[in-house]
């Protein structure tokens, strides 16, 4: 396989003139150290009440629920009732996220909350955004204790609690908030962008859902006046 | 896969000959074109963004051997492994090695062209490691051992009604009886079947839409979400990518997914988009244990730096396929290897060579609706060009055509003798066709005749007429 490695490494090298040695490498390291934007679409820009509208009507679009609470402490008899409307068990599945374990679950009494990664027969779960995405109403999940990852694919029922501070234009701004967080070049496990739930469309073009993952995805964001 | 791009002509007229194909394609066809059409009115900066993005690939192409060995220490870095392909059974033999060390027994795999690039399905099979497709529709080619129809829908030529006689030969444990005329219950069928094999997969292997130099990552886009259960859930992660996948940064990535989802689905941004790198942290409470990169070459290295190297701007989107003629008449499977349409035509003869691929450089009216929405602005009908002229250096050209052309080269070459020529035969059709203006039948155009008659001169040649308006 060396070999293999060597020998593609030589043709790519061979193709053709590709100019100045130095100036090559210098150009890949700018772009590498400095990443730099490209055209962010108009779309998602503007302050926090424009994204909030955006993210919600496409969130909308895509066949996702979006409900807005003033107050985090709202949250578990809210989860409570997504449940009982949608004609779910008052189960639900979350990560080690502190956000999440400090809720007043107690409020909730009904309502079971189990912590860790997600098990087949798990119904619902609920995680803690690291961002929304306006631009396309996309919620974006990072791997680890806090909200593993198949959370976000395996239960029927996908809920996220997203604060409304977190909505941003554009994935752009994602990206700048992963690397001061995470150290340049440096990510998650894994990062899931997520906009709405699962659909297939590969029968006769018809769009149906669920197809593997979540049938129902809800977001909960959390604005605080 | 084995090539049956020699049989093009052949399996065209079998193509246009199956009346459940060609209701399929009419019906299919064009909600593809109204989906683009409409992301793209969704978004004033869709042009622009396509530009950069041609840009972004235009610099790794430059600068290809840098970034590469960029990504594979970042790779290296976060824990996982690169293994190095230079030919389709050099990457086979690859995942087959890592199977083996994890004694695995199946292998659930997320939707990519590459595996059927190399063939890996029959590999798997005869290593002993049953292979699993979850994208939707590519099971259900799986089911029927076809290659797919399509770069995205790889089942788009089939009707529910086939799906159905597929299901109830391959899920023999379920009811007999069971109601399967809705498409929604076909899709819960298939959803509670591949759960099953998700939980109870040994490896996941899955495509990559990029691979990022900047941080070592690989992206998957799927809507389904099987993808993400492909690689999360058994123990190791592998993912087969060809060596132009890579892009520079998250947000040179971030560019080229902009105009992607919208061109290939019309959707805005495919549900699910899942940016991966190394495998589970010492924390992590789900995973996969071990993360491969198989980087394949199989021919691409050769088109760098040749008047063929645009077409390796390619994502994949399919939207030349939605927008081709020829591709909308025929379907994918005539086409005869893995990748069908205009860029199928352009990219095959690259890998497979153009003695075996002869055929599909012609079949191209140049209308140039590819190269209108490539997302790449890949100059599709140029390739074709380019490929019809090495068809025809090469002698590859079949006799009659050669003379054909070499009898027109004559006449072209002399304008007088030309003109006459012209004017001869175009007042001889119009007195054949009579008063209907039409030919029903014409010597040496029977390939035209036979499906529609030939429209008539009208009595005077192009030029005369030319000549005509110049002076009146």
């Amino acid at each position: 396989m060396d070999n293999a490695r060597s020998r593609i490494f030589a043709r790519i090298r061979s193709s053709a003139d590709k100019g100045d040695e130095t100036a090559r490498v210098a150009a890949v390291e700018a772009r590498l150290q400095h990443p730099q934007r490209n055209l962010v679409p108009e779309r998602g820009q503007g302050d926090e009440a424009h994204r909030i509208e955006v993210f919600v009507r496409m969130m909308e679009a895509v066949g996702g629920t979006v409900e807005i609470l003033r107050d985090l402490n709202d949250v578990p008899a809210s989860v409570a009732t997504y449940l009982r409307n949608t004609n779910r068990p008052a189960m639900i599945r979350r990560g080690r996220d502190e956000y999440l374990a400090n809720l007043p679950w107690h409020r909730a009494q009904t309502l079971t909350v189990k912590e860790g990664r997600a098990e087949d027969a798990d119904t619902a779960s609920l995680t803690h955004a690291f961002a929304g995405v306006a631009e396309t109403g996309t919620v974006v999940q990072l791997s680890g204790v806090d909200n593993p990852t198949t959370l976000n694919f395996m239960p029927e029922a996908h809920i996220v609690l997203l604060e409304a501070k977190d909505i941003t234009a554009s994935y752009e701004e994602v990206w700048t908030r992963l690397r001061d967080i995470y150290g340049p070049g440096q990510m998650p496990r894994t990062v899931n962008m997520i906009s709405g739930p699962s659909r297939t469309g590969d029968i006769e073009q018809t769009i149906v859902r669920p197809a593997h993952g979540p049938k129902d995805m809800h977001v909960i964001i959390v604005r605080r006046p | 896969m084995e090539a049956k791009t020699a049989e093009f002509t052949s399996n065209v007229a079998r193509a246009i000959a199956d009346s459940q194909l060609q209701g399929t394609m009419t019906e299919t066809g064009p909600r593809f074109i109204e989906k683009r059409a409409k992301a793209r009115a969704g978004l004033p900066e869709f042009d622009a963004l396509r530009d950069q993005a041609r840009d972004i690939k235009d610099h790794v192409l430059a600068h290809l051997d840098l970034y590469l060995e960029r990504y594979e220490a970042k790779v290296v870095e976060s824990g996982g492994h690169v293994h190095w392909a230079e030919t389709a059974e050099e990457a086979r033999a690859a995942i087959l090695g890592i199977c083996r060390k994890l004694d695995a027994k199946l292998a659930t795999k997320g939707k990519s062209m590459i595996s059927e690039e190399i063939g890996l399905n029959q590999a798997l099979e005869a290593a002993g490691v049953t292979p699993v497709e979850t994208d939707l529709g590519e099971y259900l080619i799986q089911l029927r051992n076809e290659p797919p129809s399509h770069i995205i829908a790889p089942a788009v030529h089939l009707t529910r009604d086939q799906i159905e006689a597929d299901f109830r030969k391959a899920h023999t444990h379920l009811d007999p009886n069971r109601d399967l005329t809705e498409i929604p219950t076909l899709v819960e069928e298939a959803r509670t079947v591949l759960r099953q094999k998700y939980l109870d997969a040994d490896v996941g292997i899955t495509g990559a839409n990029f691979l990022i130099a900047e941080t070592g990552t690989s992206i998957i886009v799927t809507n389904e979400g099987n993808g993400d259960l492909t690689q999360t859930l058994p123990k190791a992660h592998i993912v087969i990518a060809s060596i132009e996948k890579i892009v520079p940064t998250l947000e040179d990535a971030t560019t080229i997914l902009r105009v992607l989802a919208r061109s290939a689905t019309g959707q805005d941004f495919s549900n699910y988009t899942t940016f991966s790198t190394g495998p589970r942290r010492p924390e992590d409470p789900d995973g996969p244990g071990e993360y491969h990169v198989v980087i394949l070459d199989n021919g691409r290295s050769n088109v760098l730096g040749t008047e063929f190297q645009d077409m390796l701007r390619c994502i994949r989107c399919g939207a030349c396929l939605n927008h081709c003629p020829v591709y909308q008449a025929v379907g994918g499977h005539a086409y005869g290897w893995v990748y069908p349409g205009p860029i199928g035509s352009v990219v095959t003869p690259a890998l497979i060579g153009i003695e075996k691929a002869k055929h599909l450089p012609n079949a191209s009216t140049f209308c140039g609706r590819c190269e209108e929405v490539c997302p790449m602005r890949i100059p599709l009908p140029r390739l074709l060009r380019h490929w019809r002229e090495k068809e025809f250096e090469k002698h590859l050209t079949p006799g009659a055509v050669r003379t054909g052309l070499g009898v027109w080269a004559y006449f072209a070459k002399r304008p007088k003798l030309y003109q006459f020529g012209t004017r001869v035969a175009a007042r001889l059709l119009s007195v054949m066709s009579g008063k209907k203006g039409r030919l029903a039948s014409l010597p040496l155009a029977q390939g035209w005749t036979r499906y529609r008659d030939m429209p008539a001169p009208q009595g005077k040649t192009f030029q005369a007429m030319w000549k005509e308006r110049r002076h009146g």
